[in-house]
């Protein structure tokens, strides 16, 4: 290679997981996982219920405190490169009866960028405005957010997420319960981010899917089963190896460590 | 109204003004403990802070000094804090969690004032209930004026609460919110929290020691909550529940003066009245809301029971019809069939006559070609339902008719096309009857 590069090409990566182990009462949620992203991808993170998928895209945002590990994104801390991360949540995290319209929503996604104590201006609600549209419900701008199907809830999120106009997006089961057009939406705005240069990694649950969404795929099990582009990852093989067994030998372990906290 | 002939504006009026300001003080933050379900927090924190008032009470022996507003504040405040230790730590429930901080505060610092009791003058009964009644007892004189201590002490306060709301409106709604995302956005959820638990500890402990606990406890919960069941937008929200407030604390002396005279007593407690007329403001908003309201829900399902009534009589007239074309059909005939009240169905059929749907004859009702059209709608919905059912959904047929029955009345055309294209355009439903044309 030459030698003319300026930087360890490591520290241009979207996102650099080294060691990560989250671990709630002693029991370890996800456990040394360790990971690259290179940029431009559309990453799926599969795995089972109560795999730390939710767990593994929120220690990333410094959202729950970490036992060991180092996160890097774009080669600084998340601290540091925060106002790149777009973040969206599981559809139910937040209240759909909370008293503000669908533009407020999306409106959200530009806090940070307005900064402490500024007020909101016409042209951040014309840029939610335009999100919206993008995500083809631009005419329920208006509306309370609790008269929304689960599918323009959805919509709205990837909308709050579009005007944050980060480089690298996080987002928890955006496919979860929603109707077939909103699907199909969702995978077109994807690709229109990827073509854009947006790195993204999204938790996905249905497997049919995944060749046809995802450029790579990471399997995720407590610990990365498997991790790299979706032809030569997504197998039979390290399906069985995610979904079948658990680590439950460490289950078994940590569940004796704390019965013996208990009994001291 | 003989009891309201006494009113002095010098006294009541600086009564009221007091009761307003605690009142919409306390209602600002308590938006924002409603919408994050933490409502009790602002309870939890008003008892809690009876220990730091004891302390610093004790240590300098004064009631009115900063020192002492600033111990309940601290303590106030370390409510908030320990409620999360324990809810952490402990795996508990928050609302467990804050039962065990608050009580085990405010006993202590019931013991500590009953045994301060003795020798200093602090009354438990009068921290709680509050002693509004002596507001004008303590007056100041600002440049001229003499304005009770209370007033002024509540003004300052309600000015801080109007100030944080205003001026962190955006932070206080997403991270209440979304706390992940407020947080992803370099706007701290915790910070937030914090912010907010002072207010409610400065609001909390400025209302202790003048308005008493319960108005102000009321004040945090129930002007929100009307609030909510009136609005949809969080702006509108805290003016609503602000104006609630202050209407409730004006009603309340009026009727602490007025309503006790209807049954022969004198006067009752002030506060305890301005937090008794909040509840029945909620209660009231609760039946009358325009949006939410009982009454309109109630009024809601009434029509639409009428509507499906309505519907229903045309489509059985036009089942009839079929069998038999031009056919007549008596209002009791079709009330039989229906298992429907006589007098609504009357009713409906002479809207349905007046709309010019049917011609009533003297035996009966009958079709025209509007009302036939109307009523092969329905029915069309109905066996294209039943056909989808069974073809598309592998539904019994002997069950698939009270499911087409309910459905039939929110089928529009759109609906219908895409029924008959997903049904490959059936002549005969699954029964063997036609399926009328659109």
């Amino acid at each position: 290679m030459s030698g003319s590069i300026a930087q360890p090409p490591n520290n241009t990566l979207p996102l650099s997981v080294r060691d990560l182990t989250v671990a709630w009462y002693r029991k370890p949620v996800i456990w040394d996982v360790g990971l690259d992203v290179t940029p431009g991808q559309l990453v799926g993170v599969i795995g089972p219920n109560g795999a730390g998928k939710s767990t593994f895209l929120k220690a990333i945002m410094d959202l729950v405190p970490r036992a060991s590990g180092r996160i890097e994104i774009f080669g600084q801390s998340y601290k540091r490169s925060r106002h790149r991360v777009g973040y969206v949540p599981q559809r139910e995290s937040v209240d759909w009866d909370f008293p503000v319209s669908v533009l407020d929503v999306v409106t959200m996604g530009l806090y940070g960028k307005i900064g402490w104590c500024m007020p909101v201006r016409r042209h951040h609600r014309e840029a939610a405005l335009r999100a919206l549209e993008r995500v083809g419900i631009g005419e329920f701008a208006n509306r309370q957010i609790s008269q929304l199907s689960g599918g323009q809830q959805q919509r709205t999120f990837l909308a709050r997420a579009l005007v944050q106009d980060a480089d690298l997006y996080l987002m928890d089961e955006p496919f979860a319960a929603v109707d077939a057009a909103t699907e199909k939406a969702i995978v077109q705005i994807l690709r229109e981010m990827k073509q854009a240069g947006k790195t993204t990694i999204v938790i996905h649950h249905d497997l049919h899917t995944v060749p046809e969404y995802f450029d790579s795929v990471v399997l995720l099990n407590m610990r990365v089963v498997a991790s790299g582009p979706t032809e030569t990852v997504f197998t039979r093989d390290n399906l069985e190896k995610t979904y079948g067994g658990r680590l439950t030998l460490l289950d078994e372990a940590t569940e004796a460590m704390r019965r013996r906290e208990r009994t001291l | 109204m003989s009891a309201l002939s006494n009113w002095s504006w010098d006294y009541d009026g600086w009564i009221v003004l007091a009761g307003i300001l605690c009142a919409v003080a306390a209602s600002l933050p308590g938006n924002f403990l409603l919408l994050r379900r933490m409502s009790l927090l602002g309870d939890a924190i008003s008892h809690a802070i009876l220990p730091g008032l004891a302390v610093a009470f004790l240590i300098t022996g004064s009631r009115s000094s900063l020192p002492m507003f600033l111990g309940a504040v601290i303590v106030g405040l370390l409510t908030a804090v320990f409620t999360e230790w324990i809810r952490n730590f402990g795996e508990v429930d928050e609302g467990a969690s804050m039962g065990v901080v608050f009580t085990t505060l405010f006993a202590l610092g019931l013991v500590m004032i009953v045994q301060a009791a003795d020798h200093v003058d602090l009354d438990p009964g009068c921290v709680l209930y509050g002693s509004l009644e002596t507001t004008t007892f303590d007056m100041v004189n600002v440049a001229g004026t003499e304005i009770p201590r209370v007033v002024l002490v509540l003004a300052a306060v309600t000015v801080i609460n109007l100030v944080v709301v205003v001026l962190f409106f955006k932070e206080l709604k997403l991270s209440a919110f979304d706390p992940a995302l407020a947080t992803t956005c370099g706007i701290s959820a915790r910070l937030m929290h914090y912010l907010l638990m002072i207010i409610v500890a400065v609001t909390a402990v400025a209302s202790f020691e003048s308005v008493g606990n319960i108005l102000v406890v009321a004040m945090f919960v129930v002007p929100p909550a009307t609030a909510f069941l009136l609005t949809e937008r969080l702006r509108s929200m805290i003016i609503v529940s602000a104006l609630i407030a202050a209407v409730s604390a004006t009603l309340g002396h009026v009727s602490a003066l007025v309503v006790p005279s209807w049954f022969g007593y004198r006067s009752t407690s002030t506060s305890g009245m301005m937090a008794l007329c909040a509840g029945i403001l909620f209660f009231a908003v609760s039946l009358f809301a325009p949006q939410h309201g009982v009454l309109i829900r109630i009024l809601r399902r009434q029509r639409l029971s009428r509507r499906i009534l309505s519907e229903d009589l045309i489509a059985l007239l036009y089942r009839m019809d079929e069998r038999k074309s031009g056919v007549v059909a008596s209002i009791d005939q079709l009330r039989a069939a229906l298992l429907s009240g006589g007098l609504m169905s009357s009713l409906l059929m002479k809207q349905h006559a007046r709309k010019g749907h049917v011609i009533a004859t003297a035996n009966g009702y009958q079709l025209t070609d509007s009302g036939r059209r109307l009523g092969a709608e329905l029915v069309r919905s109905h066996r294209l339902w039943e056909q989808y059912l069974v073809s598309e959904g592998g539904v019994a047929v002997d069950r698939i008719h009270g499911q087409a029955e309910q459905l039939e009345h929110f089928t529009g055309r759109e609906l219908r096309d895409r029924l008959q294209q997903e049904t490959s355009a059936p002549v005969l439903d699954p029964h063997g009857s036609p399926i009328p044309p659109e």
